[in-house]
């Protein structure tokens, strides 16, 4: 049975942001909303970016977030870059040019044949809902997560389409160790 | 759980949970005859380093802190000295049991809380900053006289409810990246995390000179490297939660060896 994913409310800790966003809805003058929106942004915590709806079946998101399929060569640098995907800190796979690789988790090494696109997509997205005491980070989620530093408050780890950049590469990757 | 200890670490530990019945109790994570101190993941140059005083780096912070103890501070002029006299007599074992509980204020303090306590009531000095290198360096110059005795702390029932907390906040998941401090200290130790082999959490030998930092830095420091990279917002020097944080881990080393100033990478 489908089951709708719902739409990620904002985050509790975000106060300021949330009463912009208030103060929008019921319609204050723009001034005012602008110097709320000036506060946050002076106070630290960015503006929570709207996180596309998804669809769960089963144990995968089937289609992309973008409605579009990503860009696998694009995927790849994500995957690599330590500061973006941060997957190899944890993760190793077929990365030659990559130095220190992590070894907390699986090797990436044939998951494109052992997870279908949708079920990557909901691993990457949100774990948790897969198994609630996994370490992987959800990497497009702001549930339910606890002191979130100010830089990254209200954004998930990667966007939209680098998730699906992200799905598009681990898909290639169909031979296994 | 990746290997086991050679066996002189399996009798030392043995040995210390002879010693110990009460505060096995409080350490039900890691079996006191698993439990490795950080200098245990490091390379053998490292342990090196840390073995010799005359190249250990964290030994330039130890000298500072010796000529502070003797030096005049503040309003009353007086040194450390002056009241607590030769610090390898007076100081022996001290900082194997903080954080200890400060009664005239009903919670727990670090060592370098005690420092700035005593500085501001029994010297009339300023308190110095965390972080500062006065102030790291009379911690590990102090740290310095308990070295190779076994962590005592958490001896005062009052702490129970701060080392409650401190468990509490170490089993949180904190962060964007979600991750608690014991999903890679308990639950993944001796594993890589890029390059760095994660250790167990025992806060063995702060403050310490780690090789990254090329600088002396307290376990506070290391909370906040740690809090920064899960992408959690870290809580600002002197946080009561740090202390908490620190009274649970020290509980949990008791019977471990105090090896301050220690070497890190």
């Amino acid at each position: 049975m489908p089951k709708r994913g719902s739409r990620p409310s904002p985050p509790k800790s975000s106060g300021r942001a949330s009463s912009a966003s208030f103060a929008r809805r019921a319609g204050v003058l723009p001034v005012v909303v602008a110097a709320l929106t000036l506060a946050a942004a002076v106070a630290g915590p960015a503006h929570a970016q709207e996180l596309r709806p998804f669809t769960i079946v089963g144990d995968a998101i089937p289609e992309p977030l973008t409605g579009i399929k990503g860009d696998a060569a694009r995927g790849r640098a994500i995957v690599v870059d330590r500061r973006k995907g941060l997957c190899l800190l944890c993760h190793s796979g077929p990365f030659p040019e990559q130095r220190f690789q992590g070894d907390l988790a699986p090797d990436l090494r044939g998951v494109g044949s052992r997870w279908s696109e949708g079920q990557l997509r909901l691993r990457l997205v949100d774990s948790r809902r897969l198994n609630p005491a996994t370490i992987m980070p959800p990497y497009y989620s702001r549930e339910g997560l606890i002191r979130v530093g100010r830089a990254w408050q209200g954004k998930p780890v990667l966007s939209a389409e680098q998730i699906e950049d992200v799905v598009a590469f681990l898909a290639t990757l169909t031979e296994a160790p | 759980m990746s290997g086991l200890p050679n066996r002189k670490l399996r009798n030392a530990g043995i040995a210390g949970a002879l010693g110990l019945g009460a505060a096995l109790a409080l350490a039900p994570e890691a079996l006191p005859q698993e439990r490795r101190s950080g200098f245990e993941f490091m390379s053998r140059e490292s342990q090196v380093l840390q073995q010799d005083d005359t190249s250990n780096p964290g030994m330039l912070w130890v000298a500072e802190g010796e000529a502070l103890w003797s030096a005049r501070t503040g309003a009353s002029g007086r040194t450390c000295a002056d009241c607590h006299g030769d610090a390898a007599v007076s100081m022996k074992g001290v900082a194997a049991r903080y954080p200890v509980y400060f009664a005239e204020q009903s919670r727990p303090i670090d060592l370098q809380g005690r420092i700035n306590i005593c500085r501001e009531v029994n010297q009339n000095a300023t308190p110095l900053p965390y972080e500062s290198r006065e102030l790291l360096a009379l911690a590990a110059f102090i740290g310095k006289q308990s070295r190779g005795m076994p962590i005592t702390a958490g001896d005062d029932q009052r702490l129970e409810p701060f080392r409650a907390l401190g468990q509490e906040l170490y089993e949180r998941r904190q962060g964007q990246l979600n991750f608690s401090c014991a999903n890679c200290h308990d639950d993944h130790w001796g594993r890589k995390l890029a390059s760095s082999v994660i250790p167990q959490s025992h806060p063995t030998g702060y403050p310490l000179y780690r090789l990254e930092w090329q600088s002396v830095g307290s376990l506070q420091r290391r909370f906040r490297n740690c809090m920064v990279g899960v992408r959690a917002e870290p809580y600002p020097f002197g946080s009561p939660e740090y202390v908490n944080l620190e009274l649970f881990l020290m509980t949990r080393a008791r019977g471990m060896p105090l090896e301050t100033p220690a070497i890190r990478p």
